[in-house]
């Protein structure tokens, strides 16, 4: 059996996707800039996509920039509000501690360009508190990123709340919705949002392609000096296949979001009750509040990228918060953030099923993951430790 | 390409002389669970040979491989020879490893390197002269 069960990593390309493609480089492969009409004919087709794409967050096609992909649109999105908050002596910037890095290390960057920065709790839960936005808040605050649903495990955030804090005190509000988009209903009207980040191949899409929302009257400063393109705000010939499928990959994500999220929930929490049922192990992030792909889980006296070796050999393919995994020596900096200590946050596995995972191969998953958990204790130091009670049990 | 060779996967997977020896002669203990890695080495030694090594591993993939063939490498040997044995030897054994996981060959030769420390804190008269 083979099972894709990394879809926060990628996603397979819808066919809808692909072959919205196709024709963009086969026939109408000309470059949207040019008058004549096979360029024009380009044209018409970019602009389709960002009139279907704003359609889908409730945006005017104005307010839709594509870019390479969710990193940097999270870089174009902080660069901007901070050159922005520059100009009028504001330079307090608040955000949370398990971001994804297009954000932190943006987020560091600035600092050393003399930004402060606050960076939210976001508890054992994983969710960030509103009271605690509210009270952060300062006279020159200039920013507020929060994302919108954590890339590894997958707590939702009340984003709609957090925007109306920020849009009664006038500060402006990003969200990093990489992992959001397609799978949850966004409204950047309802949720109060004036600048958000997105990425293709999250939501079947191809990779290498994104957009970053930014509300009218938000300027945005250029990370690519240039050409007219986008309206001037990003320079480079438009990639208007991956563009195209993009927005083709969406539409059909949107038209089928509720009927998949209620099947993936179901899916989802049918994996957390199999998996629960190991010993000394801990779903990571509040069980309900999260994504409907989202399986994120510690196990204690294991070690996670010894657990994906052995998942892989039985076709399965996952992804661990494991510092083996990631080639530092920290382990996942969301783990450390919802308090998990590092001995555990090595033992993670998080499991991103899609929208085609069958109940029979949630349970051959379990069945797996018991066993390779149990394999991998049977050697462990740490295990027989803990079982000796010379060390006791964190989870 | 693959993560890691062959040689790796097949120690990872079929771990050779995985357990515990009680009462081992030498027992070693390195690493910490802090950084994600911990290697246990026991050691029976007889006549100046290792008669027997069993290792416990709590790491990633080729810290697994890295334990099972450093006791691969030892198993038989004097310990003398044991006590040479480099995590270079390990690693080249494993038909290498990726650059950022070479400190798991560096693990197991510490692990042998402490369980035999043991054995000649136990047995002083052993040591050999420096």
């Amino acid at each position: 059996m083979m099972i894709y069960a990394d879809n926060a990593a990628t996603t397979k390309m819808s066919r809808a996707a692909i072959d919205a493609m196709l024709p963009c480089m086969e026939r109408d492969f000309g470059n949207p800039s040019s008058l004549y009409s096979i360029g024009q004919r380009a044209k018409e087709l970019l602009e389709q996509a960002r009139a279907d794409v704003a359609a889908v967050i409730g945006a005017a096609p104005r307010e839709i920039l594509f870019t390479s992909g969710g990193s940097e649109a999270d870089n174009q999105a902080l660069r901007s509000a901070a050159e922005l908050g520059r100009r009028s002596g504001k330079t307090h910037i608040i955000s949370t501690a398990f971001e994804h890095h297009a954000v932190l290390h943006t987020l560091k960057r600035l600092e050393k360009e003399g930004f402060e920065v606050t960076l939210l709790d976001v508890h054992e839960d994983g969710l960030v508190r509103p009271e605690e936005l509210q009270a952060a808040l300062r006279e020159d605050t200039c920013l507020v990123t929060v994302m919108f649903a954590n890339n590894e495990i997958g707590t939702v955030q009340p984003i709609r709340e957090l925007g109306a804090i920020c849009r009664a005190h006038g500060v402006l509000f990003h969200t990093d919705a990489v992992q959001a988009m397609g799978h949850l209903p966004i409204d950047v009207q309802a949720d109060n949002i004036d600048l958000l980040s997105a990425s293709a191949h999250k939501f079947h899409g191809p990779k290498g392609v994104g957009f970053l929302y930014a509300r009218k009257g938000v300027p945005l400063t250029n990370l690519i000096e240039g050409g007219a393109q986008e309206r001037g705000r990003r320079a480079g010939t438009e990639n208007v296949p991956a563009i195209v499928g993009m927005a083709a990959a969406l539409k059909e994500s949107a038209a089928n979001m509720q009927a998949n999220a209620e099947r993936m929930t179901k899916l989802r929490d049918r994996l957390i009750r199999g998996i629960g049922e190991i010993p000394h192990a801990a779903l990571n992030g509040d069980a309900a509040r999260r994504l409907p792909g989202n399986v994120n889980f510690c196990f204690e006296g294991i070690e996670g990228e010894s657990l994906l070796l052995l998942l892989d050999d039985r076709g399965i393919s996952a992804s661990s918060g494991s510092a083996c995994t990631s080639g530092s020596l920290d382990p996942s900096h969301v783990l450390l953030a919802i308090g998990r200590v590092h001995d555990v946050a090595h033992g993670s596995l998080r499991l991103s099923i899609g929208e085609d995972t069958t109940e029979e191969e949630a349970d051959y998953i379990i069945q797996n993951v018991k066993e390779a958990v149990e394999y991998l204790r049977s050697f462990s130091p740490v295990w027989r430790d803990l079982m000796s009670g010379k060390s006791s049990f964190i989870l | 390409m693959a993560l890691y060779s062959e040689k790796v996967m097949d120690h990872f997977r079929n771990p050779r002389n995985v357990g515990v020896i009680e009462n081992a002669d030498g027992i070693g203990e390195v690493g910490n669970a802090k950084c994600g890695d911990i290697m246990k080495m026991y050691l029976k030694i007889d006549d100046d040979c290792i008669s027997d090594v069993k290792f416990e591993t709590f790491g990633c993939g080729s810290a697994i491989a890295s334990s099972s063939m450093a006791t691969e490498l030892i198993k038989g040997r004097p310990v003398r020879e044991a006590m040479q044995l480099t995590n270079k030897a390990v690693a080249e054994a494993l038909d290498g490893l990726p650059d950022y996981k070479m400190h798991c060959s560096v693990l197991a030769e510490e692990a042998i390197r402490s369980a035999l420390e043991d054995y000649y804190r136990k047995n002083p008269e052993k040591r050999p002269e420096a």
